[in-house]
């Protein structure tokens, strides 16, 4: 079991990922096209001013105004894609198939980060809960797509401490973790590789059509 | 959630034509709207969507209606869109009423919310979707289709006839002739610098602001036209029903009079959707990436008047002044610093929104709402009640609006809320403060 999570699946979940997040795009493009009025108006000026004051944090005034959410999620975001890629674990291992190396995080920078990420998914399921508005557009497939994320961070965190059977929690780690790389290009998920999309046509649309700000 | 059920509107527009409806029909209709006209947008902004509500606190309803999550914007997506993709279509008839009384009577389509969508997910774009669907099965508040038809017949909102449009702007002229001597509204003039455009409500109701852009023309001593055939109205009602292919031809019909005419540009009247309609959703359905000839709004043309020192202001308007900011020429034209010089080139205390700019509350009946007619009124202004606050706290006694559909909408909030504010477009405020030389009086 521990020999096919930690060799086939990583393998499995690394082709479904990329496979599918080229097949999304290429979908997407081809589907742009469809949708007339998206490549006239694309513009990479207006994309790029709307992409800026979107990915800094406090840029617009929504991110201002909620300014709770937007610490909760720079903090979630950045670490949930910089954290596995510069774990030492993860790094010893893929050195040891592969060869190169680079550089990692402390342990405990290590662990203060999924403590934080796993905090965040906690922060992010009390507001779907108490929240009417969002409550109310809550499906299903929110709580489950929030687990996703939370799993390879909880279960992580849970095999660095030595709790229960340290096997049986890694495989759990492992494939929770292939889970998420596998769910990303299927599920809302996607939004990974979609927002700088959406954002960069509305940008567009507001900036040179309609000049105006979209901030 | 037990969340209080909504009043039940009676709308004939919605009510007879859903007891012909069957879900195979509603299907077929939902599956066509869905494989043939959306793509790329569509999809992607309904699976990007992360059900995150941060949205909510964009929509002047949400937040008027005490925060009701039926009334944020991806609620309302949730209502109609979520529901339908489901169901593949196959809902009930009934469920088509509530997704036009959604679409159509309780959203703006203001795109305040596409500011606050961290993603940018246009849902204005989502709920005209909606409406378009609701259209094609013949399911539109009663007022709103018959401005509709209206225009499929006529070519214009308000079923004018073309002697009644004629013989109006000969009134209108004689009235501006009655102020300024060289008062005059010349008709199908070929080569005129200006090509001057109103919605038709301006002859029907409102024509003495025709009889005051005569007088403006004549002071500022400007080239202008007006033509005596179809095309004269800019306004599209159809454009927020749903009937793209009445609002194409409408458009094309603005744009081919000016063209006729052999104008050097199009100057609009003091109207926010008429303008959206003309310069974005009209040529994007036509084809054209931009519109034919330039085109621009009343607000950037007084500002060319004034700035260039062709009109003169004799003196400031003394009464304090706020200013309601049509969403398609602030958000859509991002004509805001334009629309506070000339204002403040005009009056003397002018007290500034908040929120304001791209970020200001919109009117409440913009988007083709208003036009839903009396059935929708109560709620309309209930919906609007951040819009009576704002207002207030101006301390403002009068409201300079240049948009028929803010006009209207900040009218009846003005009246439900009792704020004691009085509602001008900005052509009045320059009637009272624009200088006629003595030789041009008459």
């Amino acid at each position: 079991m521990y020999n096919f999570v930690s060799g086939p699946l990583v393998w499995i979940a690394f082709i479904i990922f990329f496979a599918g997040m080229i097949y999304q795009f290429l979908r997407m493009l081809k589907s742009a096209q469809k949708d007339k009025v998206i490549y006239p108006y694309m513009s990479l000026k207006y994309s790029l001013r709307s992409l800026f004051h979107w990915i800094i944090p406090f840029a617009s005034k929504n991110m201002r105004a909620r300014y709770e959410v937007t610490i909760v999620t720079f903090i979630f975001h950045l670490s949930l894609i910089l954290l596995p890629i510069f774990l030492a674990a993860h790094v010893v291992m893929f050195t040891f198939s592969w060869g190169p190396t680079w550089s990692v995080v402390s342990e405990s920078t290590a662990t203060f980060l999924t403590v934080l990420v796993i905090l965040a998914c906690l922060f992010f399921l009390i507001r779907r809960l108490m929240l009417p508005e969002i409550r109310f557009v809550t499906e299903p497939s929110d709580y489950l797509l929030l687990l996703i994320a939370a799993a390879p961070f909880l279960s992580g965190f849970i095999a660095n401490r030595q709790w229960f059977d340290y096997e049986t929690v890694l495989i759990i780690h492992m494939i929770s973790g292939a889970i998420m790389l596998m769910a990303i290009p299927f599920t809302r998920l996607s939004h990974m590789l979609f927002f700088p999309f959406t954002r960069a046509y509305m940008g567009s649309e507001f900036g040179a059509v309609r000049r105006a700000k979209d901030w | 959630m037990g969340l209080a059920a909504l009043p039940i509107v009676n709308d004939p527009g919605l009510d007879i034509p859903i007891q012909e409806l069957t879900p195979e029909r509603i299907a077929e209709v939902f599956n066509r709207v869905v494989d043939q006209e959306t793509a790329a947008r569509f999809k992607v902004y309904l699976n990007t969507c992360v059900h995150c509500g941060l949205c909510s606190d964009a929509c002047h309803w949400f937040l008027s209606n005490d925060r009701d999550p039926r009334f944020s914007p991806v609620g309302k997506v949730k209502q109609t869109l979520w529901e339908l993709i489901k169901k593949r279509g196959r809902v009930q008839p009934a469920f088509i009423k509530e997704c036009s009384r959604i679409a159509h009577t309780e959203c703006n389509v203001c795109r305040r919310c596409s500011m606050y969508c961290p993603f940018g997910i246009d849902i204005a774009y989502l709920l005209l979707t909606v409406r378009r669907i609701c259209s094609e099965l013949g399911v539109v508040p009663q007022f709103l289709q018959d401005t509709v038809n209206s225009h499929a017949v006529t070519l214009n909102q308000m079923w004018v006839k073309q002697d009644e449009w004629i013989d109006t702007l000969q009134w209108q002229e004689e009235d501006a002739r009655a102020e300024v001597k060289t008062g005059r509204i010349p008709l199908d003039k070929e080569g005129a610098d200006v090509f001057y455009s109103v919605i038709a409500p301006e002859p029907k109701i409102l024509a003495q602001l025709i009889g005051n852009i005569a007088q403006i023309m004549a002071v500022a001593k400007v080239d202008w036209t007006m033509p005596s055939f179809d095309g004269w109205d800019n306004s599209n009602m159809a454009m927020y029903s749903g009937d793209f292919e009445i609002m194409g031809r409408v458009e094309r019909a603005h744009h081919d009079a000016a063209l006729r005419l052999k104008s050097r540009r199009i100057v609009m009247g003091e109207c926010g959707h008429a303008f959206r309609g003309a310069v974005y959703d009209g040529p994007k359905w036509l084809g054209w990436r931009e519109p034919p000839i330039p085109l621009i709004h009343a607000v950037e043309f007084y500002h060319e008047l004034i700035f260039s020192g062709r009109l003169k202001i004799s003196h400031k308007f003394e009464t304090p002044v706020t200013v309601q900011e049509p969403c398609n020429i602030i958000r859509g034209r991002g004509l805001g610093p334009k629309l506070r010089e000339i204002i403040q080139a005009t009056c003397a205390d002018f007290r500034e929104p908040e929120p304001a700019f791209e970020h200001n509350y919109c009117c409440g009946a913009g988007g083709g709402t208003i036009n839903c007619g009396p059935p929708w009124k109560t709620s309309r202004v209930k919906g609007n009640s951040v819009k009576a606050e704002q207002l207030a706290a101006t301390g403002a006694h009068v409201i300079i609006t240049p948009c028929h559909n803010c006009h209207s909408g900040i009218e009846d909030i003005v009246g439900a809320y009792k704020l004691g504010m009085h509602v001008k477009f900005f052509s009045e405020i320059l009637m009272e403060v624009m200088e006629i030389p003595e030789e041009l009086k008459a």
